[in-house]
């Protein structure tokens, strides 16, 4: 057989019938949902007298709408202010209900940002095909799954016939070479691939990640390089199964056991891109060149170095590129020219499904640890992904130093990522976030956002401006 | 679904790269479990002065004169322009819900962002792609009452002087637009395939069915 890569493997196992223009049905293993997109999606199934296909594969949460203060949650939907917000919820909890889903309530330790729990719970295993009605589903390609966003009316399809008619996507391969330098994390480096292909440059692709930065990055990085892939453009991201994908999946509530296991694991093995397989692109960086990175724009692909300054649009000779920078800079209130750690911030958010696994929150906990958050510091805010990762920061101690440092310690969902629930920027505030989107008021209407690692959001929290973790102390 | 086969319409320049779908339609009204109603709110933080939450009646609010769609000269706009990457970010098909509610038919730019591409062909809103070229030549034609005429079956956008730009557009999503298609019903008509397939599955890969 011919050479393939990790994204042809995982195309071919799943295509149920293919018609000769390359239309495929792909068939879906896995269906994520949650409030936001899923409820026309019901109400679609209803009105048509359809069910679902295969109920086991869906696993639901709440987590967009969620509120993240403590004394609005534990006594289920009761303690949400937002009468619209509350019947979002409501709405999925009494579907799930009728349709017989598998739900984890607000109530529930397990409940969480779906792209969080998915794994935690070994619900996203290596060869699955992945899907929810939420952009940021690519992050479970770092398991070797193919996982992709979809829009409610591929949900619905999903819901009645377990399948997506898709075409193949092209193959990426983006492989980080060498190791990176203290300080850089799975962030650094997506941020920069981002600035380096651009937020198209993945469009219409599959992208593998790959190379010895990326091998060396826990499953926790893997998921916050492919939760990006995104902002690349990539639908889907993924990462080959190697033996740290298979240690993190064992004994999880959902990963298989016993005769199964060893029979899946001997699978999963094969589930890397075979030697010489073809990519329509190869990128390769160099991981000793990158540096730690913020945005500096509305677009994720508006991203620096820390120790470089804000780009000046004269400089740009293509007229629709300049005219961008020229509107970004206007938004964020920034100067041309001025360094990126002069930049004083107002609120510091740690949370997203970027970056609020435990190993994210353990980052910032190490740089808070002994320090306070700065005077001109507004708010800075911990938003665990989970209920579980909570429960295991506080069993290390962690909620307690970001307390003592000034910071609050919430409660698990989506929170200011892009602030559906109460948690948002006001216009104008400056945000160092560890998110996933830096787009006009993605974190409340005129908010400034500046992605930016979980280390380096508290370093910044700390100083009152951006500044390079690599030179903290 | 409904159908798209021609359609002659005013067109709205949006001269804006990377147009996301946050800007199409902010978060605050994703709370809706309605598939409509979001027309009224779309682009809302460039349309309106000021932050608007869901249930405000939007009629009252101030709304930003330099924006394009509050322009007289665009009222009653179905086509719309813009540069690349357009529909970026978010899976929301909000998005498209948005600018169908709105009265929008059809979208031209030399790029898409690919689930916005899809989830348009969903809902009967036609994406079409120019080159960069072509968009930034219409962008300096467009003038009062620009109007444009798409012609899906001939894969064509003719302008009002007649000059005709083809355009490519993927047979099966096509056909689903033509002829107003539930591609569910599609689907199904496959099922024992997807069965087929189901019970091969369950015996060499059964924890993927767990």
């Amino acid at each position: 057989m011919a050479t393939r890569t990790l994204y042809d493997k995982l195309w071919d196992t799943h295509v149920v019938r293919q018609e000769e223009d390359g239309t495929a049905l792909l068939y879906i293993d896995r269906h994520l949902v949650h409030e936001v997109t899923s409820p026309q999606a019901f109400e679609g199934l209803r009105l048509a007298g359809r069910g679902l296909w295969r109920t086991n594969s869906i696993l639901a949460v709440p987590d967009h709408n969620v509120p993240t203060t403590k004394q609005h949650r534990g006594n289920g939907t009761v303690g949400i202010e937002d009468p619209v917000a509350k019947i979002q919820i409501e709405t999925l909890n009494q579907n799930c209900e009728d349709f017989e889903i598998k739900e984890f309530l607000m109530d529930d330790i397990r409940q969480g940002i779906v792209h969080v729990i998915g794994p935690e719970q070994g619900a996203t295993l290596p060869g699955m095909t992945v899907v929810c009605g939420d952009s940021h589903t690519s992050t479970h390609g770092a398991f070797g799954a193919l996982a992709h966003g979809i829009g409610t009316s591929e949900v619905e399809h999903v819901m009645a016939t377990q399948c997506l008619i898709q075409k193949k996507m092209k193959n990426m391969l983006v492989s980080v070479d060498g190791k990176v330098s203290t300080g850089v994390t799975a962030k650094d480096i997506v941020l920069t691939i981002i600035g380096k292909i651009g937020t198209a440059g993945g469009t219409g692709y599959a992208i593998e990640f790959a190379g010895e930065a990326i091998t060396d990055l826990s499953m926790e990085g893997r998921m916050t390089v492919c939760n990006m892939a995104i902002e690349a453009g990539a639908r889907a991201g993924m990462i080959a199964v190697d033996q740290t994908t298979i240690d993190y999946i064992k004994a999880r509530p959902f990963a298989p056991t016993g005769e199964n296991w060893d029979k899946a694991v001997e699978t999963w093995r094969d589930l890397v891109s075979d030697k010489g397989a073809h990519f329509d692109q190869v990128i390769h960086l160099d991981a000793n060149q990158i540096e730690p990175q913020v945005t500096w724009g509305t677009s994720p692909e508006m991203v620096l170095p820390i120790t470089s300054s804000v780009p000046n649009p004269a400089d740009e000779t293509d007229t629709v590129k300049r005219n961008s920078i020229q509107a970004a800079l206007d938004y964020m209130g920034l100067q041309a020219g001025a360094p990126i750690d002069s930049i004083e911030v107002d609120k510091i958010f740690i949370g997203s499904c970027t970056n609020s696994r435990i190993e994210d929150i353990r980052e910032a906990a190490i740089v808070a640890k002994g320090h306070t958050v700065a005077d001109n510091v507004k708010l800075a805010m911990v938003v665990p992904g989970s209920g579980l990762v909570k429960q295991q920061a506080e069993k290390e101690g962690l909620d307690q130093i970001f307390i003592e440092a000034g910071f609050e310690w919430r409660e698990p969902g989506c929170s200011m990522c892009l602030a559906m629930n109460a948690d948002r920027l006001e216009a104008g505030e400056r945000c160092a976030s560890t998110s996933n989107r830096n787009f006009e008021g993605r974190q409340g209407q005129g908010g400034r956002t500046h992605l930016v690692s979980p280390a380096m959001a508290v370093a910044a929290a700390i100083k009152g401006h951006f500044t390079d973790i690599r030179t903290f102390s | 679904m409904e159908k798209f086969t021609v359609h002659k319409g005013l067109v709205v320049p949006l001269d804006r790269a990377n147009v996301d779908t946050d800007a199409i339609i902010p978060k605050q009204y994703l709370k809706s479990v309605k598939k409509s109603g979001f027309g009224v709110t779309l682009f809302d933080d460039w349309r309106y002065k000021k932050a608007g939450e869901p249930g405000m009646d939007h009629s009252q609010r101030e709304i930003n004169p330099d924006f394009v769609l509050n322009q007289a000269q665009y009222q009653g706009a179905s086509i719309l322009i813009a540069r690349e990457n357009f529909g970026c970010g978010s899976s929301r098909e909000h998005a498209v819900w948005a600018l169908t509610d709105y009265g929008i038919k059809a979208v031209i730019a030399p790029s898409y962002a690919d689930i916005f591409f899809n989830n348009s062909f969903k809902n009967g809103l036609l994406p079409v792609i120019l080159s960069e070229e072509i968009v930034a030549k219409l962008f300096l034609e467009i003038d009062n009452g620009y109007e444009l005429i798409i012609d899906l079956e001939q894969q064509k956008v003719i302008t009002p002087v007649g000059e005709a730009f083809s355009f490519e557009v993927d047979p099966f999503k096509k056909h689903c637009l033509l002829n107003g298609l539930d591609d569910i019903a599609l689907t199904l008509q496959y099922a024992d395939d997807i069965r087929a397939y189901e019970k091969k599955c369950k015996q060499e890969a059964p924890w993927l069915m767990a």
